[in-house]
């Protein structure tokens, strides 16, 4: 059995898989139904000052792809709605009850230093193992100069990191936005500012779509819609870009990561550590489908790890970062081909018309014995790997890397590189 | 002691047993369905259809809520797409050769997702307009699926059509062909009205070619002449015994069933079917939704060579048919002028697969029988048109071996299937348009 213990900057839970601040962690109701459930912790939903925000009615819009539901979510959902003081209480008692789990509380005050210095002795006395700074929130907080519109300005983010270091001894994970040009430079504020560990990413600036009814964007409020935070399995792409390049970065070594973005299955989960996070968060999927993914998750980690000999989540952790290279490092000289297994072809002929219209001519198609048959015509496949990936019959279609006849090349040293020796020099 | 009665069910009883046999799919169940389309490039099932409908095509429209879209791709190939929806047997066409077939898992129910598509248009009424009167006629004798989509297409084209049937209501084998639970509620008429509301068509009905009406007549009242009349004749047994009472042909049984309220079809209590194809199936099912005790249909030869295909075989054992194989009937048993039984000889097929029956024999009691043993065409203009295979004969086109005469449908040679008819008639207008037009008509 895999030891799926996870430790966050100094934060310890039984497993990697926390509750990310969102609804499934607005009260003492859901958390405790998820801490019994199986989850290694939560991060509270974002407290803010009193008195407490109004949310509006009509809050999530969903993309559904060819019949799958909720592939992405968007919600317009601001900070809790509950006083302080309720919050407080019932972060105390869960605590104590459950002493073992990862209690982050996720904060979002105006960014004076007065606000969190008053805030952050309250949720110290709850006993919670963390905080987590909500500089991601990119609707209705941000037009308040909260959330996203501190996570955007690194100075700022620098400057209220480091308040919270000053007046709490707890470990301080950083929440970063994903609407940026380069995550790396919150990042690096954040380590300049103290942070104890940084979780991303936050929620997509996003319009889910238009209720072409009602002419408004969706969700729909009263006849008219706003632009909401954009999560679930389609972020996900996304989130693994953005961990991936600060795990990448020497300059954050040792700075932990909590991987979030789209994480709905254990193999989500593996991928998320590989590209170097120490802890997850999981929140749409727990939305859809209800706490008790949590099983599938930690045993369908767990078996995978026993498979692959991993013993620990730290043995996982950034395990393909060294993998994850600028373009300029990958080899040109890297051939790989498409090879269909004409024995589990259907003859759906969809890597063909991918191919013909849009890609190498490189399938040929005939007809033998009546049958339609799919060739790949090696010499025309470059090995874009589209026709594998849109054929719908699962391993009929292999991309199969070639020997390799000539050194690794990369374009730096390529000699249709015009900039081949300037390149050289800066090495 | 003959035991054949009507109203041997409640009437709450007939009519389930008489309504949609297999209910359309509703909205999100057809988004479900049609999402499983692989939207195969060059596909299998456009292959398949004898209209040649772009089924991912309109699936595709489906998937997306655009149900006119759908209808319209259905409907430009087909504008019986509704009937073909129903009684197609798609496990053997467009189904049988679906892609997720050969990926281990069922087929995507194009059938289904048609009725969808085209019972959403048929509500919102005919969706075509006809292109400008362009002064011709053109007769269409048979007002059954060749009949009607040659009728459609020529309206399309600017054609004025006279629509003749030897029958009372137009309709063909929809309206008195075919098994009440395939084509409920009036669907048959229903479908004939949209089609006709494209305009331009003028029915008359009770009109029978080489009675009282004339081919010679027509061809000089009209530019053109499409035969539509499919096979009038049923084959016989050649039996001994074969007029005897409660002996039915099979076609008869069906059409009573169409025409008339189910309490009041006498049926037997011991049903005897001969035949292999879907015509017996469809009575020997209604035979036991009418309430018969024991329905017997017997083939001569194996499941492998019967008409009916697996799909319809399997109904009739779903309906509790009981379906026996190589044996052949020899004798109809009767007293005092009513069938008692019918005696058949068993075999067996011989190495070449030759049916050979020297297996003894087998008596079957019945109170009624009723025969399929196939459909013939009858000349009913003698000698005028050639004929191949007891048909009438034409060529590519459509064309009869009088020139302005076409035909198709069951009366010429290929499949006898209604979306086979609906090619044929669709073709056989084209072909017509195009010989008009050049002439400069």
């Amino acid at each position: 059995m895999a030891d799926l213990r996870s430790n966050l900057g100094g934060i310890t839970s039984p497993n990697p898989f926390w509750l990310a601040s969102a609804p499934p962690t607005d009260k003492e109701y859901n958390v405790r139904r998820a801490l019994e459930a199986g989850w290694g912790g939560v991060v509270w939903k974002t407290l803010g000052e009193d008195p407490p925000v109004v949310n509006v009615s009509s809050r999530y819009g969903g993309l559904a792809y060819q019949g799958k539901r909720l592939s992405g979510l968007n919600n317009i959902e601001l900070i809790s709605d509950r006083p302080l003081a309720t919050n407080i209480a019932e972060i105390k008692r869960i605590k104590r009850d459950f002493p073992d789990r990862a209690i982050v509380v996720s904060l979002m005050v105006p960014c004076e230093e007065a606000s969190w210095a008053a805030i952050l002795p309250i949720v110290e006395e709850t006993g919670a193992d963390g905080i987590e700074l909500n500089f991601g929130c990119p609707h209705g907080m941000s037009e308040r100069n909260m959330g996203a519109a501190v996570g955007q300005v690194p100075e700022y983010v620098e400057m209220v990191t480091r308040w919270c270091k000053q007046h709490t001894r707890m470990p301080v994970i950083v929440k970063l936005t994903p609407n940026v040009t380069s995550i790396l430079s919150p990042a690096r504020a954040a380590l300049r500012g103290g942070a104890d560990a940084v979780s991303l990413i936050n929620t997509i600036q996003s319009v889910i779509g238009v209720d072409l009814d009602a002419m408004a964007p969706m969700p729909v409020v009263g006849g008219q819609g706003t632009h909401g935070g954009y999560c679930g399995p389609a972020v996900k792409p996304i989130a693994l870009r953005m961990v991936g390049e600060i795990a990448r970065e020497p300059e954050f070594r040792g700075l932990p990561i909590s991987g979030i973005g789209g994480i709905s299955t254990w193999r989500d989960a593996a991928e998320f550590l590989a590209m170097g996070s120490s802890a997850l968060q999981v929140c749409t999927a727990a939305m859809h489908y209800g706490f008790r993914i949590i099983d599938d998750l930690t045993t369908g980690l767990s078996n995978w790890m026993d498979e692959k000999g991993y013993a620990s989540i730290s043995d996982v952790t950034g395990r393909a970062v060294p993998n994850f290279v600028h373009w300029n490092a990958l080899d040109l000289n890297f051939k790989t081909l498409a090879s269909i297994d004409q024995d589990r072809c259907i003859q759906c002929g969809l890597c063909y018309v991918a191919c013909e219209d849009t890609s190498h001519q490189a399938i040929g198609r005939s007809k033998v014995d009546g049958m339609r048959r799919y060739e790949v015509i090696d010499a025309e496949c470059v090995g874009c790997n589209l026709c594998a990936l849109a054929c719908p019959v699962d391993d009929c279609i292999t991309m199969v890397p070639q020997p390799q006849t000539a050194e690794k090349l990369t374009w730096p040293e390529h000699p249709n590189n015009p900039h081949r020796i300037l390149a050289e020099r800066a090495g | 002691m003959i035991d054949i009665a009507a109203g041997r069910l409640s009437a709450a009883t007939l009519a389930r047993n008489f309504s949609d046999a297999h209910p359309p799919l509703t909205a999100p169940q057809s988004v479900v369905e049609a999402d499983r389309c692989h939207h195969c490039y060059d596909a299998p099932c456009i292959e398949a259809c004898p209209t040649g409908i772009d089924i991912p095509g309109f699936i595709g429209r489906i998937a997306t809520g655009d149900l006119g879209g759908a209808a319209e791709a259905i409907l430009d190939q087909n504008i019986l797409g509704g009937a073909c929806a129903r009684v197609c047997p798609t496990d053997i066409l467009c189904e049988g050769v679906c892609v997720r077939v050969k990926q281990g898992e069922r087929a995507v129910s194009i059938g289904a997702l048609q009725r969808t598509a085209v019972d959403w248009q048929m509500a919102q009424g005919q969706p075509y307009r006809r292109a400008p009167a362009r002064g011709t006629r053109i007769a269409v004798v048979g007002a059954g699926p060749a009949g009607l989509a040659c009728a459609h297409r020529l309206s399309l084209r600017g054609h004025d059509v006279d629509l003749y049937d030897a029958r009372p209501k137009p309709g063909g084998l929809n309206e008195y062909g075919i098994a009440a639970y395939k084509v409920p509620d009036d669907f048959a008429q229903n479908e004939v009205a949209f089609v006709l509301e494209i305009g331009g068509i003028t029915w008359y009905g009770d009109r029978v070619l080489g009675q009282n009406l004339s081919l010679e007549t027509l061809r000089e009242t009209y530019d053109a002449v499409f035969l539509g009349i499919g096979q009038s004749g049923v084959r016989a047994l050649g039996l001994a015994g074969e007029d005897a009472d409660g002996v039915f042909d099979a076609v008869d049984f069906i059409e009573t069933l169409r025409q008339s309220p189910p309490a009041a079809v006498p049926i037997g209590a011991r049903v005897v079917v001969i035949g292999g194809g879907n015509t017996a199936i469809d009575a020997a099912v209604q035979a036991r939704r009418l309430g018969a005790d024991d329905v017997t249909l017997v083939y001569r030869r194996g499941p492998e060579n019967m008409n009916a295909t697996p799909e319809e075989q399997e109904w009739a054992l779903q309906n509790l048919v009981t379906i026996r194989h190589w044996a052949t009937p020899a004798a109809i048993e009767t007293e005092a002028g009513h069938v008692t039984g019918v005696r058949f000889a068993r075999g067996a097929p011989d190495e070449t697969g030759k049916p050979v029956y020297d297996r003894g024999e087998l008596t079957i009691p019945a109170d009624m029988v009723l025969k399929a043993v196939g459909q013939l065409y009858e000349d009913p203009i003698d000698g005028t048109l050639a004929l191949s295979g007891g048909r009438i004969l034409v060529d590519a086109r459509g064309e009869t071996s009088l020139p302005g005469v076409f035909a198709g449908g069951d009366c010429t040679a290929g499949e006898d299937l209604t979306v086979a008819a609906v090619r044929d008639g669709r073709d056989a207008a084209e072909a017509i348009d195009t010989m008009l037009t050049e002439r400069g008509r």
